[in-house]
Formats: C-alpha cells, structure tokens, sequence
C-alpha cells in the first residue's frame, strides 16, 4: 500500500513506503532462520506482492461466478454434479462450489491483508510521530526543488523570516524554524485519509467474519393464517454461524394474515408483478403486546435484532379428503412450489394418511388462471394471479411409507409403483369448489380454495453495523487521500549584497506542483516588498507543469 | 402530455442524440484530420522560411513530426491557434454539435423517466443510454478542465455504439419496475454506477491512447498520423489518472449502497452474487492500477494494462453478467 500518489517530478522524495522487494535487503542466501524470517516478511510487504495477491483474489473470485455455488445455489450443484460426472468431483476437491469459503481463497485473503497490515501499522506510526515531530528541515538547495522562488529586500532577514512564519500560519501550514530559514508542512489529511481506508478494509473483513461467527441465518415458509414462532422447529433451512447456539434466538413470533400481490393486467407486460405486500402480526416476546407490519420487498421487518425478509411466494391450495368411510382425513392449505415464475404453474402433492381403508396421496398441478393451450390441448396457466385457480389430480392410494421412520419431504410421494399404486381413471381436472369422487369408492377430495405462502429469510448478522461504518470510513478515508496532498514549503532569508536579504521559497508537493506555491510567494513579496534589478519574478524557476 | 407521447418523444430524442453524435464524431475527426495537414504545412512553411535548402533535401518530414511531439502540449491549445485562417474551425463545430446532442440525450432520459414515471435506469436499455449519457458528461468536464478535446473523437464513437447496442438489441418499452427494484436505493446505488462507468469509459479512452502515444513515442517519432496531434504520453497517462482517481471512489461507493440496498432487499449485505463478484473483481483490480501507478516496475505501461483489464472487468459485469449467469441482478436482462 504506497500512497497512490508519487512526485510526477522525480525528486528525492518518491513516496514509496513499500520496499522494493529487490532492494529491500541483503540476498538470502547464508542468512540465519531469523533473516530468512526477515526477509520473507519484507517480501510479503512488499508492494509488488501485495499486487500479486490483488490479481489473485480478482482471479480467484471469477470461478464463483462461473460455476454454481453451495452458498446461493446448493440444488444447482447437485444439478451440475449430475452432469458432469468426471470433472465435477475434481472442481469439488478444488471447493471451486464454495470457491468463497474454500481454503485457498481464504488464504489468498488472508495473506494480503496481513500484507496490507504489514504496511499500514508502521506506516500509521512513523505518519503519527511525522504528525507530532518538526517539518524536516530546509534542504541545502532550495532552488532544485520542483517549485522555487527568489527575489532580493530590503527587509532585514528576522523580519522577512517573521513575515513567512505568519503567511503560512495563517495558511494553516504547520511551522518550524531552522538556521536562517522556515520549514512548513500541511496536507497530512491526505495520508491519515489514505491509512483510514486500508484499515478501514481490515475492520470490513474483521466485520464479516464476525457477522458469519456470531449470526444465523434461516428459511421460513408461512402460509395464510399461518404462524411460526423463532425456534428451530419452525425453520425448513437454519443456517447457525459456528459461535451461535439456536437457544440464543430471540423469542419473537408472527403469523401471516394476508398476501397481496398485484400484477400488470393489460399491454405487453401483462403479468409483471408490481407490488408484493404482506400484511403479518408480530411479538417481540411471548408476553409482548402483538403488533401489525406491513411486510414488503425493500421493506424488511426488524425484531428480535434479527431482519425478517419476503424472499419469494406461491400458491397453497385447500382440499378436504374424505376417505372411503366419509371421514375427514385431510383438511387444509399445502403450499406448491412454481415450476415457472412468469404464471406460477405449480405442483405438489397432497397425502393423507389417516385415510381408510387405505392411506389416499394426490400429485397434484395447480394453474392460478386456467386457461386451454389450444394447440396442445393441455391446460396452462395464463397469469399469475388466482383468476381461475384450477388444479388437476392425480390419486394413488395404498401406504405412504410414513410409518417406516425415513423422514420425507413434504412436496413428493415415495413408494410410487411399491407401496403406493395409482388409482384406475384416478386423474381429474377440478375447478375451485369443485369435488372428485374417487372411483372404487376410496373416497373423495374437494378442492376449496386457494390461499398463499409467502418464504421468509429470517438472518441475524451482528457484522452489519460495524461492517457499514467501515465502508463509511473506507469512502471518506479514500477521498481524503485523493484530494488533500501533503506540501512542504520552506522560505530562507540570507543577507545578500548591499545589506538586502536574499529571499528563497522552495516547494515540494506530493505528486504534481501546485498553484498555492504560487499565491504564497505573491503573498510573500507583498508582505516584504522586492527591490533591486536583481529581483526575479515570482515562480521564474517554476516547473510547474500545468 | 400523456405517457405515451412522451415515450414516443423519448425515442425520437435517441436518434437525435445518436444522429447529433454521429456529426459531432466527424467534426471531431475531421478537426484532428485538418489539424494535422495544417500542422505540417506550417511546419513546412516555417523549415522553408528557416531553411529553405533543408526542404530540398527532404528533411523537412522528420521535423515536422518532431515538432508535432512537441505540438503534444499545444495541441489542446488549439482553439486559439492563430494558423487557421479561413479553414473551417471545425473542432468547434464538433463541441456545438456534441453539446446539442448532450442536450437531446438528456432531454431523451428525462422524458423517458417522465413517461415511467420513475427513475429511468430499470432495464438494460436505459441502463446504457444512461452510461453513455455519464460517458459524455465526463468528457466535456474534461474538455472543460483540461482541454482534452482530442478525447472528442474516440469518446463519440464509444457513446455511438453504446447508444446503438441499446436501441437494436437492448430496447424496451416504458413500463413499470419490478417490486426488487422499487426503492430509493435505485437513485443512489444505480446513479453511482452510472457515473463511475461513465467516468471509466473515458478515462479507458485516455488509458488506450496513452498506451498507442506511449508505444509511438519509443518507437521513435516516425510517422503516427493522428496520434502526432495528441498530446504526449505523459499528459494522456495524467490525465487517465485523473479521471480514474476520480470514479474509483464512485465506484466504491457504488458497490457499498448497492450491499445497503441488498441488505434491504435480499436479506444480506454480500452474497456472491455474480454482478456483486464481478462488481468486486473490477474494483479490486482498478486497486491494482492505482496501486502499480505509484510502484517502480509497474508504473508506465503495466499499470495502464492493468486499468483496460479493469475496464474490461466493468464491460463484463455489465454485458456477460446480465445475459451468461443467472443472479439477483438478471431482472435487468
């Protein structure tokens, strides 16, 4: 990490802190465990490295975006393991499906930030003891410097020395006196600013870690009517940091009351979703008072120090199973999962087990709007909102394998064509309200309306705020490094011919010269007024550039 | 005015923009064109004048480019040059045309956002034109700032084909956002980008030309065309510096209102998503050329290298990301 600015000019004071890596010590060879040590640090520190690890971070964060990774996309791993049979358990040795949690990358990481603070922690100090200590002295030759500056007065040397020291203090330059001169220094806004932004990059990373250490997250699915209080049970996904225990959550608890979603109705964008609002009721505590909340994307509900977010929705048809005996055997909404986004065609299943004689299952298709593809024949949906929710049945009955201890997901049927046999003209198209008997007397199912789930990201992240505060600091720290440099002027009174006093200015900026050098010196010369031939314009050596 | 007339307008103010560029592009072009024969004719009538038994023996090539080397510095002082006499000035025309398209192209936007009724930067075709409008801006501030108007010419073409991707391939309709997109994070966090990229746009333009001047000027002055009227490597790497000193900031600050409204949004502030990645390897490698310019051994040509890498980098983010991966981010697709 040098300054990002050098002196265009070249002068002596080229402003890299980072040694060279080439220059940076005596060559390796016969040196003592503790010169190795040394000498391997000052590699590491070295700008050159810390480039070469730049690069290689930039690299290594391609790949995860290339292929699918476990963090955002953990089904479409499988999907691609599926695929590629040979190459994708070798990408896998390589974590290239977890490339930002995989070991290389972190140690990548981890490698240019103790690089970075191998650079900025002694430059932080020797910049506190530059801050605290004299502006250097005056150089021998002011006149080499990049910008300078003489003329003759007939001031005496004390006072033109005195006139100086108030121009540039009332210019805020910080003053030292020397032998017949004045050294002043400003500017050191630009190199705090430019230390706070690669510390501030430390505190970022520091920030995260601990965000994932101490925080959780997890996947909440909430149909309408529907409750879940914060504890493990209620979770279909719960995703602890390692230092989280779950009976640290928060007791808070909420229920669904409605969804509204509205869409585009007319024009070439109809069925654009426009708005997703869920109205949900929640507490803080089980003692708490219950409280209203109006939860939409962008617009999180934050309770319990954890953020709950509308991530997505779909459709839960109702249906009401009758078994062969005319008993309710099931009774209620069971959400189904779109298997297209634009008019949330949906499938899943319905299983009733207390259904008897024998145990009733329905895979199920549901189309908000049900319209016929003329083409196909086939019923397709339309648009998204529930115009005419119809759903088609297919019935299997014998034993769902519930009993056997194996957990199973709620949206399949196991044991198709084993334990559970497909009914004979067992499949119907029913409307909402509508009711299907199912042949051989096995039963019936009722299809009574259509409700809605909507999937929540319950994620507590104790990172966030200080994660924040360090961008923040990151942001001013950077613009404060591109937009202040540090300038050094010193002015030199020497009695000259004739008893006047030769006056000298010289200035030394960082990168390019600037035209304050250039209003000092006038103001300089108007304060101890030139005389004689001998008198040189103002900035006449300047090399300024621009 | 009902929202379709205005959106119909809007369109109307594109192909004025691209047909108003397009002039200004020529003038432009033209103004280096003329400006170097002008060159080398005063050049030649000055050998003449000087010495005149030099032009017969056929040196007076070899020294009018090596005067144009050093016309590097005076070539952006050029609106008061006094050699121009009854030649059209058509550097001037070119900047009157560019600031008219500027104009249409902003009224294009404005009205574009009046018929969405919203900020006009929800899809991918008023995403560019948006970026393009950026590009423009930042490079009259630098013909303002720094007179860079041999800048005009290689920034018109890019602001051309920008305009013309988004109008053949990239249009849509006026329409509403999707409810992702609602928020007042899209003013902040999609406006930083547009203008960091514009900013980079330019300053890629300043980066590719100091490359070519550098690349000339080792070679040895001979020949170069165009590139003789530019200024010199020094300058043009300055002045790229400068721009991406500049957008590099924005482009931060970019990337940390695009994790606040992400934090809002998705429910975390980082996730991996591809445009967050590749929004991440751009930055981190424009960290890279800041950090090669100010480093013995890389300063010079690598870093410029470095900085085309990097804005190759932000081009994928933009093009690859939006139409090769899907993300978060692909709604603007």
């Amino acid at each position: 990490m040098t300054k990002t600015q050098r002196a265009d000019t070249g002068t002596t004071e080229a402003t890299e802190a980072r040694p060279a890596p080439q220059a940076g010590g005596p060559k390796p060879r016969g040196m003592g465990p503790l010169g190795w040590l040394r000498w391997g640090w000052r590699q590491l520190t070295s700008m050159r490295t810390a480039l070469i690890l730049l690069f290689l971070v930039a690299l290594g964060s391609v790949p995860g975006s290339i292929l699918p990774q476990r963090g955002q996309a953990p089904e479409r791993v499988a999907e691609y393991l599926e695929q590629h049979r040979t190459l994708g358990p070798w990408l896998d040795r390589l974590s290239l499906f977890d490339v930002f949690a995989a070991p290389w990358f972190a140690a990548i990481y981890i490698l240019l930030f103790v690089s970075l603070a191998g650079c900025v922690i002694p430059r932080s100090r020797q910049h506190w003891r530059a801050m605290r200590g004299q502006p250097p002295a005056a150089p021998r030759n002011l006149a080499r410097l990049p910008q300078s500056a003489s003329f003759e007065t007939d001031r005496e040397a004390g006072e033109v020395l005195a006139a100086a020291r108030r121009l540039l203090r009332g210019r805020r330059f910080r003053v030292a006196d020397g032998t017949a001169s004045v050294a002043a220094e400003k500017g050191y806004l630009g190199e705090i600013g430019n230390l706070v932004f690669h510390l501030a990059l430390l505190v970022l990373l520091f920030a995260v870690a601990a965000g994932s250490l101490f925080g959780y997250r997890g996947n909440i699915v909430l149909t309408e009517g529907g409750a879940f209080a914060n504890s493990l049970t209620y979770y279909d996904q719960f995703t602890p940091g390692r230092q989280f225990s779950p009976d640290q959550l928060a007791p808070f608890s909420m229920r669904l009351a409605d969804f509204r979603a509205e869409y585009v109705t007319e024009g070439e964008r109809r069925g654009q979703p426009l708005d997703f609002s869920a109205k949900v009721y929640y507490r803080e505590g089980a003692d708490s008072p219950e409280k209203p909340y109006d939860l939409r994307v962008n617009h999180p509900l934050e309770v319990g120090g954890a953020k709950i977010y509308i991530l997505g929705h779909g459709y839960a048809p109702e249906f009401t199973v009758r078994d062969g005996q005319g008993n309710v055997a099931y009774r209620g909404a069971m959400p189904f999962l779109p298997i297209e986004q634009r008019n949330f065609t949906s499938e899943g299943v319905i299983k009733a087990p207390d259904a008897r004689p024998e145990q009733l299952a329905f895979q199920a298709v549901f189309w908000p709007t049900a319209v016929a593809d003329t083409r196909n024949a086939q019923v397709v949906s339309a648009f998204p909102a529930p115009l005419n929710p119809t759903v088609s049945l297919m019935t299997f009955k014998g034993d769902l394998g519930l009993d056997s201890g194996i957990p199973q997901s709620v949206y399949r049927i196991e044991g198709i064509g084993k334990t559970l046999q497909p009914v004979r003209d067992g499949s119907k198209l029913l409307r909402q309200g509508e009711t299907f008997q199912i042949p051989g007397g096995a039963g019936s199912i009722t299809f009574e309306g259509t409700k809605e789930w909507i999937s929540l990201a319950v994620n507590h992240d104790p990172g966030r705020v200080p994660a924040l505060a360090a961008a923040v600091a990151a942001i001013a720290g950077i613009v404060a490094s591109f937009m202040v440099r540090r300038r050094r002027v010193w002015v030199r009174a020497t009695p000259g011919e004739g008893g006047r006093t030769v006056v000298e200015v010289g200035g030394l900026t960082l990168g390019n010269p600037t035209a304050e050098f250039d209003d000092l010196v006038t103001a300089l010369r108007r304060d101890v007024p030139p005389t004689g031939p001998g008198d040189a314009p103002a900035g006449a050596d300047d090399k300024t550039e621009e | 005015m009902a929202d379709g007339d205005l959106a119909n307008l809007s369109d109307q103010l594109m192909l004025g923009t691209v047909l108003l560029y397009v002039v200004a592009m020529v003038g432009y072009a033209l103004d280096l064109g003329f400006g170097l024969r002008r060159r080398q004719t005063e050049q030649t009538e000055q050998a003449e004048q000087a010495a005149p038994a030099k032009v017969l023996v056929g040196s007076a090539g070899a020294e009018a480019v090596d005067a144009g080397t050093d016309a590097g510095d005076a070539a952006d002082a050029d609106a008061d040059e006094g050699g121009r006499r009854r030649e059209t000035d058509w550097g001037r025309f070119a900047v009157l045309i560019n600031v008219l398209g500027w104009g249409a192209h902003l009224g294009m936007l404005v009205t574009r956002g009046w018929a969405a009724e919203r900020w006009p930067w929800g899809n991918m075709y008023e995403f560019l034109s948006a970026i393009a409008f950026a590009a423009v801006t930042a490079y009259l501030v630098v013909l303002v700032r720094h007179k860079a108007r041999f800048l005009g010419a290689f920034v018109m073409v890019a602001a051309v084909i920008a305009l013309g991707i988004a109008t053949i391939w990239l249009y849509t309709p006026v329409g509403p956002l999707v409810p992702a997109l609602k928020s007042y994070w899209i003013a902040i966090h999609v406006s930083a980008a547009i203008v960091a990229t514009g900013a980079f746009t330019v300053g890629g333009t300043a980066t590719l030309l100091y490359l070519l001047q550098s690349r000339r000027q080792e070679r040895g002055t001979e020949g170069g065309g165009a590139l003789a009227l530019l200024p010199g490597a020094d300058t043009l790497d300055r002045l790229a510096y400068k721009i991406t000193m500049f957008a590099f900031p924005i482009w931060t600050f970019a990337i940390i209102a695009g994790a606040i409204w992400a934090d809002e949004a998705w429910g975390r502030y980082w996730g991996w998503d591809p445009k967050e990645v590749w929004s991440f390897v751009t930055w981190v490698i424009y960290a890279g050329y800041l950090h090669a310019r100010a480093t013995a051994g890389w300063r010079g040509r690598k870093a410029a290298i470095i900085s085309l890498v990097a804005f190759a980098a932000l081009l994928f983010n933009f093009f690859g990301v939006n139409y090769m991966f899907s993300g978060l981010h692909s709604y603007a697709g």
